[in-house]
């Protein structure tokens, strides 16, 4: 099978102008991703199913990764996802898209229409971490419940302070213990 | 003929209600508490701290409150509280204690990583399962008196793993005393016209735990 | 008498108009679960029907949520192996492998021969044990209350109790290490597992004169749910649902992870894709579970079962990322694992083989009666431990 690389020849070729850099992996596992842009991601998509020599018509899987903001580069979300082939029996390429921030520009084009296993998968990336999906046919939050606020997997996700008592003792629950029961002012449990 | 594969399967049933009346592979229940099944050795459920003696368990704990099975217990289930003075243990040497060593068995989830991370094999997986307690939150949480079991139960419940700690724990205290006794012997040789037999062997023999 | 739906009853997503003439009614939004007995856990299907027939139908999951994979980020690699049990709760030893091969992957570990046989013979024993379960579970959920699911327990005892004297548990075993397994298997183990792979064929043997060619199982699931292979391969089923619809993708063969390569075994591909097909080729893997366990267990040389350089605490994977996926008894389960070099990894995901099964959960109910979707959902094989993680 071809490497990242040759397919980012092809696909730069076909896509004159379009966005598409390879991201390399520095582990052992060597699996190396492209980044696609969001103007002609799932026109690429389309063509990396559809291609006689690849053929990528499973999506195996669907991962949403939170970058926060460090100094050497600004936050943004990324969508993963993990093509197969099953005519073809080779694999995994490997697709990225990031959203432009964390806060607002959070939207990435949805490629359920190009698989059709990346419907419930997408809307876990939403539900999890409030990357939306336009084209997506039902984007709503599968895991937490459809009132629930704010996304549970970011890494500046604070939980609810909807504590209840429990005897194990040490580390962040008992700060956690100590809190609330000082704001509630009752003393220890049972 | 339609309804001969019902005819089979009710063969099946048949066959397997007679045989659960005089076969022991069709009738598989053991009548519990009256019946127990044999657990196997490697069978596993809470875990448990070892003491050399059975005379003084929490004077002879093996755990020297490294804390490293703390550390990496995933549902962060022990607490550890070191003490401040030091005692001897099995090979002389002065070690600190846990003065508090608590397992909440709500949450512990029996892994078996605490025992696999200890480097002083003390800390064991127990095989009790009927330990019910009538209050859900300190009746569950075991402290060192309830954890503290003797090393001759730890022979008793898994003879085989607790023969190969004895061996690896009878080699260490034999290097530690080898090394002992040959400082002694190197130290010796500057103090003339002292045989070095008596005192090295009074410092290689392991001091009684106090009682 | 008609009550306006509440709005936490309706089913969100396309709407369906409602026909209504003399002879057809208001159409009925029945919410299965997520307290029932036959959806494989806390599971609820939002169902609209019209008289019997579906005509629309959602899914909701989410009961079960333990945020498994956020715990993955704030536990050491060693720490996240037992929670990885509890994932698909039936069949711990493959989760086990595919998050052991996962975190291989990452950090270029190699194992050890006599590991890699083990590993291939725990995983064919809890794909024997949960496809027995299967079978005997979606017998419970066509109403025969009872007797084929004893039968299977049965069977399920004795694998349980092999897994039991080697692990230390039945159902939690964390057993797999990154370079190898936790223990050695005791004196007589491998003999009684080769003895228990000698009778199970006489046990299937039984169990299919009970339950193939039972009039009232065909009837109730030739023809239900057909899944068309071109829609199974788009939304990426795995596992016996896409071989029952008639593609040959099997991991141990197209990835050939572990020893799989040495063993010579057939791959049951079915030809209408319906229920009966899913249940039959699950019966024919389970013969060819038993082939692969039969040659693993002569096989088996002496050796050591961890490799040497592994260490236990402290592992610190180098940074990178990898999807380490074994093909697990309901379809492909794979880990990606993320690591920026620290002792816990950066991100952690599973991947669910049962939730993405779900995706075609609609399709294969929609014209049918309710009770078939009871029929449907047993033969898709899903524990809610892995839908909702």
């Amino acid at each position: 099978m071809e490497s990242a690389a040759q397919i980012r020849e092809r696909l730069v070729a076909a896509f004159p102008g379009a966005s598409v850099e390879v991201v390399v992996n520095p582990g052992p596992a060597a699996q190396d991703s492209l980044l696609l842009g969001p103007d002609r991601a799932r026109a690429i998509a389309e063509f990396l199913r559809d291609d006689p020599v690849l053929r990528l018509d499973f999506c195996s899987n669907v991962t949403g990764v939170d970058w926060p903001a460090r100094e050497a580069r600004p936050g943004c979300l990324e969508v993963v996802y993990h093509l197969y082939s099953m005519a073809r029996k080779h694999g995994p390429v490997i697709l990225r898209q990031r959203t432009a921030d964390r806060a607002d520009q959070v939207s990435v084009p949805s490629l359920t229409p190009v698989w059709r296993s990346c419907e419930f998968q997408e809307r876990e990336v939403f539900d999890l971490f409030g990357v939306v999906f336009p084209g997506h046919p039902d984007l709503r939050r599968i895991l937490m419940w459809d009132g629930f606020k704010d996304h549970p997997l970011r890494k500046d996700y604070v939980e609810p302070d909807d504590y209840e008592w429990e005897p194990t003792a040490h580390g962040e629950v008992l700060a956690k213990a100590r809190r609330h029961q000082a704001a509630a002012g009752e003393g220890p449990g049972p | 003929m339609i309804g001969t594969g019902l005819l089979k399967g009710l063969a099946v049933t048949a066959r397997n209600f007679a045989g659960s009346f005089h076969d022991p592979k069709r009738f598989v229940t053991t009548q519990y508490p009256e019946e127990r099944t044999k657990l196997p050795e490697a069978y596993r459920n809470f875990p448990f701290l070892v003491s050399e003696s059975a005379d003084d368990p929490m004077g002879t704990l093996r755990c020297v409150a490294c804390q490293i099975c703390e550390k990496e217990c995933p549902p962060q289930c022990i607490l550890i509280e070191k003490s401040s003075d030091k005692k001897p243990d099995a090979n002389g040497r002065m070690q600190l204690y846990p003065k508090i060593f608590d397992i909440d068995t709500a949450v512990c989830m029996s892994c078996q990583i605490c025992v696999e991370v200890c480097p002083f094999d003390a800390i064991k997986m127990d095989q009790v399962f009927e330990i019910a307690a009538t209050d859900r939150f300190t009746g569950l949480i075991l402290d060192r008196q309830a954890l503290a079991k003797p090393d001759s139960y730890f022979h008793q419940i898994r003879p085989t793993e607790a023969a190969e700690v004895e061996g690896r724990l009878a080699e260490g205290r034999r290097a530690a005393q080898e090394k002992a006794r040959a400082a002694a012997a190197k130290a010796a040789p500057a103090a003339p016209a002292e045989p070095p037999a008596a005192p090295s062997a009074e410092a290689a023999k392991p001091p009684r735990p106090p009682a | 008498m008609s009550l306006s739906p509440s709005p936490l009853f309706s089913a969100p997503g396309p709407q369906v108009r409602a026909v209504s003439d003399e002879f057809h009614g208001d159409l009925l939004e029945v919410s299965m679960g997520p307290h029932h007995p036959s959806t494989h856990g806390v599971f609820r299907m939002m169902a609209t029907l019209d008289g019997e027939t579906v005509v629309k139908l959602k899914p909701v999951f989410g009961y079960l949520h333990r945020n498994h994979e956020k715990i993955g980020e704030g536990t050491s690699y060693l720490g996240s192996m037992p929670y990885t049990d509890r994932l698909d709760y039936l069949c711990s030893m493959t989760n086990n492998w595919a998050y052991a091969l996962a975190v291989e992957s990452l950090s270029g570990q190699a194992v050890p021969e006599r590991a890699q046989y083990l590993r291939v013979i725990l995983a064919e024993l809890t794909r024997l044990l949960n496809h027995t379960c299967l079978a005997g579970f979606l017998l419970q959920d066509c109403g025969a209350s009872g007797t084929p699911l004893m039968y299977a327990f049965r069977e399920r005892e004795k694998i349980l109790d092999l897994f039991e004297s080697l692990s230390g548990s039945r159902m939690m075993c964390n057993y797999q290490r990154f370079g190898g397994c936790r223990t050695d298997a005791p004196p007589g183990w491998l003999e009684a597992a080769a003895a228990l792979v000698g009778g199970y064929g006489a046990f299937l043997d039984e169990y299919e004169a009970l339950l193939t060619g039972n009039e009232i199982l065909m009837a109730r699931t030739q023809g239900v749910g057909r899944l068309p292979a071109a829609l199974a391969i788009s939304a990426g089923v795995t596992g016996p649902m896409l071989r029952a619809a008639g593609v040959d993708y099997d991991l141990r063969k197209v990835d050939g992870y572990g020893f799989y390569p040495r063993f010579e075994f057939r791959v049951p591909l079915g030809a209408h894709g319906d229920t009966y097909d899913r249940y039959m080729v699950r019966v024919l893997e389970m013969r060819e579970s038993i082939g692969i366990l039969q040659q693993a267990l002569r096989g088996i040389p002496a050796g050591p079962i961890m490799d040497p350089k592994a260490r236990l605490r402290g592992f610190r994977a180098k940074p990178g990322e990898a999807y380490g996926r074994i093909e697990g008894p309901k379809g492909e389960i794979g880990f990606f694992l993320i690591s920026e070099g620290g002792p816990n990894p950066y991100r952690y995901r599973v991947r669910p083989p049962s939730f993405i099964n779900l995706t075609i959960l609609e399709d294969l109910c929609l014209g049918h009666s309710i009770a078939d979707t009871v029929v449907i959902l047993g033969s898709i094989d899903i524990v809610l431990g892995e839908v909702d993680r």
